[in-house]
């Protein structure tokens, strides 16, 4: 998952569909996100390459709507609804997702483990 | 002010390498006297020298007067136990006037002598001399004349410090210039007295030169004496005895009296006043701490072997009793600081209160007063006599608290006041003498001078080395000098590009969504 200025990223990812909650006023999605590019990247728990400035998810509330849609604690969030989330700032990742004309959020995520599936099936399968 | 110093027996004795330079130094001192007795007043001109800078001395190893003019009863006493000695101290004191008077007088008439000599004795015969001659004769006049400038700036001034052995570099100096002037005139009478010289230009020549010399011997004697010791290279941490006030001084290379005197000099400006009457701790815990043990032998025969063990039980058992003083001292202390600060309090108020009552009369107030109720127009000692009377009292009493009564008599108190009015003080301008207590400089009568003695285990014509130590001891009190040297810096350079000032956030915050 790291970045090389200038070339094309390329991951393995999951696509991931939240129906928001109406909780009173608000709707939530029920995870917690962190990083972004104005912010320090070395102090990410979750990422491989400390020098990663994309958005994480750091928390997901039990029973709520990311959990139940197989999001993970995390997970590297690439897209929200089409909107790129490798390069933006906290605040921006924030507003795409918190749309208040928007009921449903599409992601697409990564995670370490999805390339290490891959790369296993992909030898498994050389072997054959 | 007059400053002496005794010659103290503790510099002399107590090297052994002194014993060896005896016969050297009475030789030198016998030939140095002549010729450094120089002086020791005020009225000396030398166009060269060091005749007088502010610690210009006395210069023999004996013990010595004041100046000329005055004499107290300290000297008295002094002169009459060294009566051995009093013969060569009115010697010097008369002498040396004169030597000095003379030196400069003949080091300022020889060149002019030198140009006078030829036209009074053989004029005829002389060469004549144009235009050369007279480019000669208007530098030697404006040479003259910025010598005669430079040493009235330079060197005439007053001694301010008596010191105990003579002046190294002066010495050296005064017979430097008499010694060159002496060289020129045993030049001048071989080559140009006996065989009668035509050469005027020659001459003049001559004189311009030895004009020029002295002139670079008064350099030298400005770089000597006053130049080198400017450049701080030692440490001086200077310690009163008694109460243990304490200063850092920088100085540069001295000799070890010259350093003395300057640090007498600071000492009077910089250290407050040292008040006998300060005790460290109060009476009362003093004496409580004389009881001591008694202990009784029992039943032993032979008591000499005991008595060790004896006062060693004594003091072991009065290390282990339980010591409560240092809680009365902390009482005490207090209460002392709750008395003063409570007096202290009255005499503002007292102060501020009695200036109350006098203001500045001012002209234009005499048209507009009535002639019924005419103001009483005071001249400042009447002011001060009259707002005195109500403060007198306050400051009385915290004076006593402070324990300063012995330095302020009422007449200086009313004196102070006359002049704080008279200069248009506020209150606190005028406390501020009572409240702080002052440097010395503040509480000396001008009349007396002041005794010091230098106590040094070095000689003390010997320059500032690290570790010395010497002492400055007067009747009541001593101040302790220790040396160090300043610190050799090793100072490097880091060059910042004024760009490379930048900055990044550094957050890591956590949303909810």
């Amino acid at each position: 998952m790291s970045f090389v200025p200038g070339q094309p990223v390329t991951a393995v990812v999951e696509r991931v569909e939240i129906q928001k909650l109406r909780q009173g006023e608000n709707l939530i999605l029920g995870f917690s996100i962190g990083g972004g590019i104005d912010q320090d990247p070395g102090q990410n728990p979750f990422s491989e390459d400390k020098s990663d400035k994309g958005i994480y998810v750091t928390r997901i509330s039990p029973k709520g709507p990311a959990d139940l849609a197989g999001l993970k604690i995390g997970d590297k969030i690439m897209q929200v609804n089409g909107w790129d989330m490798t390069m933006v700032t906290h605040d921006q990742a924030r507003k795409k997702l918190t749309k208040k004309k928007e009921d449903v959020v599409r992601l697409l995520v990564t995670r370490k483990s999805l390339e290490d599936a891959v790369k296993h099936s992909k030898c498994s399968y050389a072997k054959h | 002010m007059d400053n002496e110093s005794t010659y103290s027996g503790y510099s002399y004795k107590s090297s052994h390498s002194r014993s060896s330079r005896r016969q050297g130094e009475r030789f030198l001192f016998f030939i140095l006297c002549l010729v450094t007795n120089v002086l020791h007043s005020r009225s000396i001109s030398d166009t060269d020298l060091f005749l007088q800078d502010d610690n210009w001395g006395e210069t023999t190893t004996v013990v010595t007067g004041t100046s000329v003019d005055s004499i107290s009863n300290e000297d008295l006493t002094q002169l009459s136990k060294d009566s051995g000695d009093s013969s060569a101290l009115e010697c010097r004191r008369y002498i040396s006037p004169a030597l000095g008077v003379i030196l400069g007088f003949v080091s300022l008439i020889t060149p002019l002598a030198f140009l006078a000599l030829p036209q009074l004795l053989w004029r005829d015969s002389l060469d004549p001399c144009g235009t050369p001659c007279e480019g000669l004769y208007i530098s030697l006049a404006f040479k003259l004349l910025i010598l005669l400038i430079s040493t009235w700036a330079l060197f005439l001034r007053p001694p301010r410090a008596a010191l105990p052995r003579f002046f190294v570099f002066r010495c050296l100096l005064l017979a430097l210039v008499f010694l060159f002037v002496a060289s020129y005139w045993l030049f001048y009478g071989v080559r140009v007295l006996e065989p009668r010289e035509t050469d005027y230009r020659g001459i003049v020549g001559y004189a311009a030169s030895l004009v020029d010399a002295l002139l670079f011997i008064q350099y030298l004697a400005l770089v000597l004496l006053e130049v080198r010791h400017l450049q701080p290279a030692f440490s001086l941490k200077v310690v009163r005895s008694t109460d243990g006030v304490s200063r850092f001084y920088n100085v540069g290379h001295l000799s070890i009296q010259r350093a003395a005197a300057w640090v007498l000099d600071q000492y009077y400006s910089d250290f407050p006043v040292y008040n006998p009457a300060l005790l460290n701790l109060p009476k009362s815990i003093l004496t409580k701490k004389m009881s001591a043990f008694k202990v009784y032998n029992l039943g032993e025969d032979n008591s000499t072997n005991n008595s060790t063990g004896q006062s060693r039980a004594m003091i072991a058992a009065a290390a282990r009793r339980r010591d409560n003083s240092h809680n009365e001292y902390y009482y005490e202390e207090a209460e002392v600081e709750r008395k003063v600060r409570k007096r202290k309090a009255r005499l503002v108020v007292a102060v501020e209160e009695a200036f109350t009552h006098i203001k500045r009369h001012q002209q234009e107030d005499a048209v507009t007063s009535s002639p019924k109720h005419p103001r009483e127009v005071m001249d400042p000692r009447e002011a001060a006599q009259a707002i005195f009377a109500p403060m007198a009292r306050a400051m009385q009493k915290y004076l006593r608290a402070t324990r300063q009564q012995t330095y302020h008599s009422m007449e200086s108190i009313i004196n102070h006041l006359q002049f704080c009015i008279t200069h248009n003080m506020t209150p606190k301008a005028f406390l501020e003498r009572y409240l702080v207590p002052g440097p010395t400089l503040q509480y000396l009568d001008s009349n007396r001078g002041r005794q010091w003695t230098l106590v040094s285990e070095e000689p003390v014509t010997a320059s500032l080395r690290q570790g010395h130590v010497f002492s400055l001891r007067r009747l009541d009190l001593s101040l302790i000098v220790t040396v160090t040297p300043l610190p050799f810096l090793h100072i490097a350079e880091e060059f910042i590009d004024p760009k490379s000032h930048k900055f990044v956030m550094k957050l890591q915050s956590e949303t909810s969504v």
